[in-house]
């Protein structure tokens, strides 16, 4: 569905992503593992023109993306939420919501002043969805508040209603559960089942190894901005170099 | 009671000038919110209402409704290609260039307006014919209670564009916060145009309804455009409200230091209360 060909990233002289290319299988779960500062972010963000890749293409369904803009990509079907909270603060939390549905709303100047009846029917079917969307996350009650107020692990459940409302064909998640507790961390946890079961396409960045292992198909390890191995949970588990890069030290420290 | 009176008519036609200032200030906030710039062309935005006005009465022969709305549209169609052929092409998102290049584009504009309409005074008629009607004492221009009216109206209409529609709710997406508003699919574009749309709308609307009470020439959008300029650095620029607050604020103080002060200081009582606030608030009275 997204495939990732030489994908390279400079910052200045400094490589950050060096000929990175892997494959995000439709129906399943990728996970982007790897040690801070290890390029995936970067990575994420080539792949959703908030950045632009230095070198090498993103594939989405066949067609090359990497030199669009953010929202034409956005309006592929690819939606995304960021590590450090990319909210609207002054908007209130089902208007932040309703912007995940942007790419369905229309957004025509004449048609906005015009309020035929069938627009105004689907703006409702719209603010439906977007309540629906919320109350899964169980913030159907702070509906109407700016989202700058929320708590942190709210901000985080807006982000992931957003991205998720609109259906999108690919949901790339940069840590969704990072800064949460345990009883956060297990409720988006099993939100991410459902969206899987769902039929959901999702790459998921994350710290959280419980969280990668018993969610991922396919497990892709980036270190200092290369790719050292992808596969099965169980078999990147016991790669040696994983384990030298990334789940010794996490073993060590624990 | 002569005093009431006074003070009647000094609080009218301050807050008069206070509803111009407040729509233009309103204008040069739609943009600011959206782009993150100070849009220089605003001011021409009024002279050109003014001049499309005029056009549509004496040139086209009109009636005064049309002529307004093709005076207001006028200008928002001006503005969008302002935008769409004189911003859009230099691809830069560093305010600075954006800037000058409004700067630019206004001496353009200005340019423009004087080769097509020329540089003599002109008068426009008031929206319904000149009897002043009196109120305890104090006579109201019908051209008055049209400006406080139709400003109304444009108020309203501009919050429920922006709380009430999808293009609205993209909008304001994009003021607080453009990187979040790409990724979810909003078009930057297109949101942009709107916003210049809007301010030409805003700022045509504006010379339309002040022009029959100054008179109209190709720069007289200019000094008003200051004060608008000035009164939304005074509400907080970018904050709707702040806007609204700020015009009329420095309408009313303008017309009550002319009043009771002296004519001859009028503009610089308004200037000097605004840097007193600015000194206090910098961030103006409902800035963030």
């Amino acid at each position: 569905m997204l495939r990732l060909e030489q994908l390279s990233k400079n910052f200045g002289g400094l490589p950050a992503l060096s000929q990175v290319s892997f494959e995000v299988f439709p129906g399943q779960v990728t996970a982007l593992i790897g040690p801070n500062g290890a390029g995936k972010s970067t990575l994420i963000n080539c792949m959703t023109g908030v950045l632009q890749p230095s070198s090498g293409r993103v594939l989405f369904r066949g067609a090359a993306i990497s030199s669009l803009a953010a929202h034409q990509i956005a309006r592929c079907g690819i939606a995304r939420t960021f590590q450090n909270l990319k909210l609207f603060p002054r908007l209130s939390v089902l208007d932040n919501v309703l912007t995940g549905l942007t790419c369905e709303a229309g957004s025509s100047m004449v048609m906005a002043m015009l309020r035929l009846p069938y627009l105004r029917h689907r703006e409702r079917r719209l603010r439906l969805r977007a309540l629906e969307a919320l109350d899964r996350f169980g913030l159907g009650d702070k509906a109407d508040w700016p989202a700058a107020v929320l708590a942190y692990g709210d901000k985080k459940r807006v982000e992931l209603a957003r991205a998720t409302v609109g259906n999108p064909q690919l949901i790339l998640l940069d840590e969704p559960v990072a800064g949460l507790n345990a009883a956060e961390t297990a409720a988006v946890g099993e939100q991410l089942h459902l969206l899987r079961r769902a039929g959901h396409t999702l790459l998921l960045i994350e710290h959280d190894m419980d969280l990668v292992m018993k969610l991922a198909d396919q497990v892709v390890v980036l270190d200092s901005g290369q790719k050292i191995a992808s596969g099965t949970p169980a078999e990147v588990r016991r790669n040696p170099r994983v384990l030298e890069a990334y789940l010794g030290c996490m073993e060590a420290t624990a | 009671m002569p005093e009431l009176a006074d003070f009647l008519q000094y609080s009218f036609s301050g807050l008069t000038s206070g509803a111009i200032y407040a729509l233009i200030a309103l204008g040069f906030c739609v943009v600011n919110n959206t782009m993150g710039i100070v849009n220089f062309v605003q001011v021409d935005f009024v002279s050109l209402g003014g001049m499309l006005m005029f056009s549509a009465l004496f040139a086209l022969g009109l009636p005064m409704v049309p002529g307004v709305l093709l005076a207001v549209a006028g200008v928002a169609l001006v503005a969008m290609l302002v935008e769409r052929f004189g911003l859009r092409p230099a691809r830069s998102e560093n305010p600075l260039v954006l800037i000058f290049l409004t700067v630019g584009l206004s001496i353009i504009l200005r340019g423009l307006i004087k080769l097509v309409w020329g540089k003599n005074r002109m008068a426009l008629p008031p929206l319904t014919p000149d009897l002043p009607l009196e109120f305890f004492g104090a006579s109201l221009l019908p051209q008055a209670l049209w400006i406080l009216f139709l400003t109304l109206i444009a108020i309203v209409l501009l919050l429920w564009f922006f709380y009430r529609t999808p293009l609205g709710l993209s909008m304001r997406a994009v003021a607080s916060n453009s990187t979040a508003a790409a990724v979810v699919g909003i078009p930057a574009g297109r949101v942009r145009l709107t916003s210049y749309a809007i301010a030409g709308a805003l700022g045509g609307l504006a010379g339309v309804l002040v022009t029959p009470i100054t008179t109209l020439n190709y720069d007289v959008g200019v000094l008003l455009g200051l004060k608008g300029f000035a009164a939304a650095i005074l509400g907080g620029f970018g904050s709707f409200p702040g806007a609204i607050l700020g015009g009329v604020g420095l309408g009313l103080l303008e017309s009550l230091s002319a009043g009771y002060l002296s004519s001859a200081y009028k503009d610089v009582v308004a200037f000097v209360v605004l840097l007193l606030v600015l000194f206090v608030r910098p961030k103006g009275l409902l800035g963030k």
